[in-house]
């Protein structure tokens, strides 16, 4: 039951991402493509989201529950800005953000498994290294 | 590739994605960034931590099915880049959302949302790196 509450959820993500056009990357790439084909959808899809997921959140923040976990984190570090930085050019470049590669897999294209497959070596290899310094931190 | 400017299905499909990410919160608990749900999947860091992550994956990969089975087409995916820009850039929005702790889903939908500041700075960088991306790309390099 639980397994099919949370498919459910997952499905309605899928949908949500198929019908703004984020999981079309000539679409996202032509958002910020001010100077030339640009097309403003995008920022429909961020407003639409936040007109739903802010009050929500305001709604469980105020009945709060043992299993919420909200993120804790309130400092700006650097890898926060180089990463986002890091990110935004390979947006731009593929025109995929991971939210929407996902539900875009579902189509079964080669190209869009490229991309997942990339992504997740990219998350791997990261992790590897941050992983790594930890180590290196801890031992004198 | 142009496409066309589509306000209402871009404001009814983020709404959707909102409905999505609250749901989520409500039903396990957790931020809807596809970053940590992937990552979490990939490289989990608890047993007991993997399962609702397949469920949810398994049912945002059908996402293309719903959408022709409710508007009887399926959705258009344009890929402007080949091999090569897939490649480079999927292994950049990796190793950019690891750093930078999250992807539009997560510091976009969840973290605007919270008000969080360092979501704030995320969304503020990847847009204005994008944008300078594509304009470089299509006007200065392809221009």
């Amino acid at each position: 039951m639980r397994a099919l509450v949370l498919a459910l959820i997952g499905a309605l993500f899928g949908f949500g991402i198929m019908l703004s056009g984020m999981g079309n990357p000539a679409k996202v790439q032509n958002f910020f493509d001010i100077a030339g084909l640009w097309d403003p959808s995008l920022a429909f899809v961020m407003g639409g989201a936040l007109l739903v997921s802010a009050p929500g959140y305001a709604l469980l923040r105020a009945r709060p529950r043992a299993w919420f976990q909200w993120p804790t984190r309130r400092d700006i570090d650097a890898p926060l800005v180089w990463g986002s930085a890091t990110f935004g050019l390979g947006w731009g470049i593929a025109g995929f953000c991971p939210g929407a590669s996902l539900p875009a897999l579902g189509t079964g294209r080669w190209d869009v498994a490229l991309f997942v497959a990339s992504l997740s070596v990219g998350l791997l290899a990261a992790r590897w290294v941050s992983r790594t310094r930890l180590r290196e931190e801890r031992t004198p | 590739m142009e496409t066309t400017f589509t306000p209402l299905a871009s404001l009814a499909g983020g709404a959707i994605i909102g409905l999505a990410a609250v749901l989520l919160m409500a039903v396990q608990g957790r931020i809807f960034g596809a970053t940590g749900l992937l990552g979490g999947l990939i490289l989990p860091r608890a047993r007991q931590d993997v399962a609702w992550r397949v469920w949810v994956i398994l049912g945002m990969l059908s996402g293309p099915v719903l959408y022709t089975l409710v508007f009887g087409v399926a959705p258009s995916i344009q890929v402007p880049g080949g091999a090569a820009e897939l490649v480079v850039g999927g292994l950049l929005v990796g190793i950019g959302a690891h750093f930078g702790a999250g992807c539009p889903s997560g510091h976009g939908v969840c973290g605007l949302a919270r008000g969080s500041a360092r979501s704030v700075v995320a969304v503020a960088t990847f847009m204005a790196v994008a944008a300078g991306t594509v304009f470089v790309l299509r006007h200065v390099v392809g221009g």
